[in-house]
């Protein structure tokens, strides 16, 4: 997994990460079984032990599963499960880059709920702030500006439309300077 | 007519074929019993010509019994793992195995033609053992079961020459890439009745087609996901008499040859009356069978979770006359509103969660079930998962729907209040149990004290299975309804505090009922051995899934899972270590 090669490499020291990029920020990122775990082992409340069950603890939702609950056979369960786990998996990996960094990252915008939780993401991953956004005059006050390419191919300013139709739509994420964004509105 | 006391007639001049005649339109379970306690010759005229039995719990009785009390035994249903073994209450290994009855039956020459199986563990061995023992077996229903693989299939197909029915429920089979289906030899054209929809492997769909293309009295098909688009409508053709079809895959380009064909070749399918699969459903291809709908009674759509709202709703508005609809949540409350305007011939009603997992998105609510009170007045059976439940909405279904026979609720929140009062939801079943004079079965979810339970023993006089979880108060609660349900045949409780003094209390009732579940309850050790020492004709087992033994543990402590059940024949001998048999 990442994580583990990324311990790897923080214990011989060749440091690859971004300025400032730690382990934690990294986790957020890799991990994305964002669902509990399945019910093929019957998860009591009080357990958290598994590995399965880590990936609950950084995920934005995490329900104590009762086992049995709710009543449904295990045969529709199962039937239904694989579908749900092949939606889970098919995530909506785009490509993020930075202005300056050596490489880019991935990040998958199913996980996130809103604009808000993304820009924080964004902003943990690559150690910048986004500055306060508003219709008028996009990102206010900040030297970095969150941008994507849509299916037209044209570079946009993230927070214009709707997130569905952003998620929907947005096929790789830019982190422009300041300078560069100057013409999408940013105030430096 | 033969009832009466009166003087002037004498039973036993008329010669025993007159009654066994007489006895041949007696067909209910109940009735037959009943017949066979009149006197020694009506029981020994009975007792011959009984040909039908139904054991809802494999371990009263042994087989060597059952074949001694009727050796005439032609169809035998079995029931074997408690219900809550549905949800992964019951571990592997527990029970409910089929080969000794197959040996039994076998040994003694019994003329077996049907066997139908709920919950058993059925081994490849079993069915081979089946399939060369009995040369008229007709029909093998096998639902919830285990155990078996496609071998095992195979030996049926291969050996019982004359049969008429193989229809495999939601089990579990392991597949082993065999040619099952083509193992039906070239003689075989007896089929009426084939769902193999569980199964997950491939199968030979020309074998399949062949099969299909012999069997004239073929009513009933049910394929498995593996059977492709044109492999269906190739069957249709084939078999324009179906009445009862479930498809399998349903994915194809509505812009192609093969999806022409099958729109034709559904349109001569008049008398398909049952309509069900959709394991994997492309939704543009839904209008093809628009055609039949008006003719459908029963709609299963509980696997296609491809569809969403609009076009279930679409498909729905072509079905007036359903009576039977199983449906995913996602077609939410407005769509059930267009199932309540259009089928008001509707009966049983069972919406399914889309994501059991995740209460906060269950698409149904009250609402959902309120509409469809108001538009399906014939409605008397009904499963509903939903997000949430109010006293009034189940006030108001109870005045709308008096007929309920069957009701279970889940709310998949289990401790739900009513969201709109913050208040149990004890006013609101209490009304349906008062209301539905006729109910059978129910089962309870949402925030519950005491006092539905009061209701309940009150008003359910007809009830014979209840099903608890997360509720009630105290003790109070369960001994209400082993004092008032007269006609209970089936408790299961997991999850309350029922304790020894209400599993003790109620003790002279266990042996007029088939069984009684309780886990994660209050019931300790030393309450269950003493049942058990004061009840000789009950089995008293607890599930023990820790480390510890008998010895280790105190008289005190909790039993994590009880099952008892009444029995004529004793401890089995089948069991695996992790259960005690007190």
């Amino acid at each position: 997994m990442e994580t583990e090669r990324e311990l790897n490499l923080e214990a011989t020291e060749l440091r690859l990460g971004l300025p400032g990029t730690s382990d934690e920020s990294a986790k957020n990122t890799t991990h994305r079984s964002n669902k509990r775990a399945l019910p093929e082992q019957p998860v009591s409340a009080n357990m958290a032990t598994t590995s399965k069950n880590c990936d609950q603890e950084t995920a934005p939702h995490t329900k104590a599963q009762v086992v049995g609950w709710p009543p449904i056979r295990s045969y529709r369960k199962n039937s239904l499960q694989p579908k749900k786990s092949e939606a889970e998996m098919s995530g909506i990996y785009v490509k993020v880059s930075m202005d300056g960094a050596p490489y880019l990252r991935k990040i998958d915008l199913k996980v996130f709920k809103g604009y808000p939780e993304l820009i924080k993401a964004l902003e943990d991953m690559f150690k910048f702030k986004a500055g306060e956004y508003s219709e008028r005059e996009g990102y206010n006050g900040s030297e970095f500006v969150p941008t994507y390419e849509d299916k037209d191919g044209d570079w946009m300013l993230v927070g214009d439309v709707p997130w569905e139709m952003f998620t929907g739509c947005c096929k790789k994420l830019r982190i422009m300077k300041g300078s560069d964004a100057r013409g999408l509105g940013c105030v430096v | 007519m033969f009832w009466g006391s009166r003087k002037t007639i004498n039973m036993n001049y008329f010669p025993d074929e007159v009654l066994e005649h007489v006895f041949d339109f007696i067909r209910s379970h109940k009735d037959r019993n009943s017949v066979s306690l009149v006197c020694k010759s009506w029981y020994k005229i009975e007792k011959y010509s009984r040909q039908k039995v139904f054991l809802g719990n494999c371990y009263s009785i042994g087989p060597e019994r059952l074949i001694a009390r009727f050796p005439g035994l032609k169809s035998l249903t079995l029931k074997g793992k408690p219900h809550f073994a549905d949800f992964n209450l019951v571990p592997d290994d527990w029970g409910g195995f089929l080969y000794p009855w197959i040996k039994a039956m076998a040994k003694s020459r019994i003329g077996l033609e049907e066997l139908k199986l709920k919950r058993m563990v059925v081994s490849d061995k079993s069915l081979e053992l089946l399939s060369k023992s009995f040369p008229n077996f007709k029909s093998l229903v096998l639902v919830s079961c285990e155990g078996f693989t496609t071998d095992g299939l195979a030996a049926i197909a291969s050996n019982c020459r004359f049969l008429k029915e193989l229809d495999l429920q939601e089990n579990e089979v392991e597949d082993h890439r065999g040619h099952w289906l083509s193992c039906f030899p070239e003689s075989c054209t007896s089929l009426a009745s084939l769902n193999f929809a569980c199964l997950k492997g491939e199968i030979n769909l020309a074998s399949l087609e062949r099969l299909v293309a012999r069997s004239p009295n073929l009513k009933s098909l049910r394929l498995n996901r593996a059977v492709p688009f044109d492999t269906l409508q190739r069957l249709l053709i084939r078999a324009p008499q179906l009445v009862d079809l479930g498809t399998g895959s349903y994915v194809h380009d509505p812009s192609s040859e093969a999806y022409n064909k099958f729109k034709a070749a559904i349109q001569s399918c008049k008398s398909i009356r049952s309509l069900s699969g959709f394991l994997e459903v492309a939704p543009c291809c839904m209008s093809a069978i628009y055609p039949i709908c008006e003719n459908l009674t029963f709609l299963n759509l509980s696997y296609a979770a491809g569809l969403q709202s609009n076009e279930l709703t679409k498909l729905i508005q072509h079905c007036k006359r359903l009576q039977r609809l199983w449906i995913l949540d996602c077609i939410g409350d407005k769509g059930l509103g267009v199932v309540a305007s259009t089928c008001n011939e509707l009966q049983e009603l069972r919406v399914f969660p889309s994501d059991p997992f995740d209460a906060g998105n269950a698409a149904v609510t009250e609402e959902g079930l309120v509409l469809v009170s108001e538009g399906c007045p014939k409605l008397n059976s009904l499963l509903y998962f939903c997000q949430q439940m109010t006293n009034a909405a189940l006030i108001t279904v109870a005045k709308n729907c008096t007929n309920f026979i069957r009701f279970r609720l889940c709310i998949l929140n289990p401790i739900k209040p009513d969201p709109v009062t913050n208040q149990p939801l004890d006013e609101g079943f209490g009304a349906i149990v008062r209301s539905c004079k006729g109910l059978k079965r129910l089962s309870l979810s949402g925030l519950l004290t005491d006092q539905v339970f009061y209701y309940i023993g009150m008003y359910a006089k007809k009830l014979e299975m209840l099903s608890v979880a997360f509720a009630g108060e105290s003790d109070k609660g369960m001994l209400y309804v082993l004092n008032g349900c007269k006609k209970l045949r089936k408790l299961e409780i997991r999850d309350c505090p029922f304790g020894d003094a209400a599993l003790l209390e109620g003790m002279g009732k266990y042996e007029t009922m088939r069984s009684l579940w309780m886990s994660t309850c209050e019931v300790t050790l030393g309450a269950c051995k003493m049942l058990a020492k004061k009840m000789p004709n009950l089995n008293v087992e607890i599930i023990n899934e820790t480390e510890q033994t008998d010895s280790n543990l105190d008289d005190s402590q909790k039993v994590d899972k009880m099952y008892l059940y009444r029995t004529l024949v004793g401890h089995r001998e089948d069991a695996p270590e992790f259960v005690w048999l007190l």
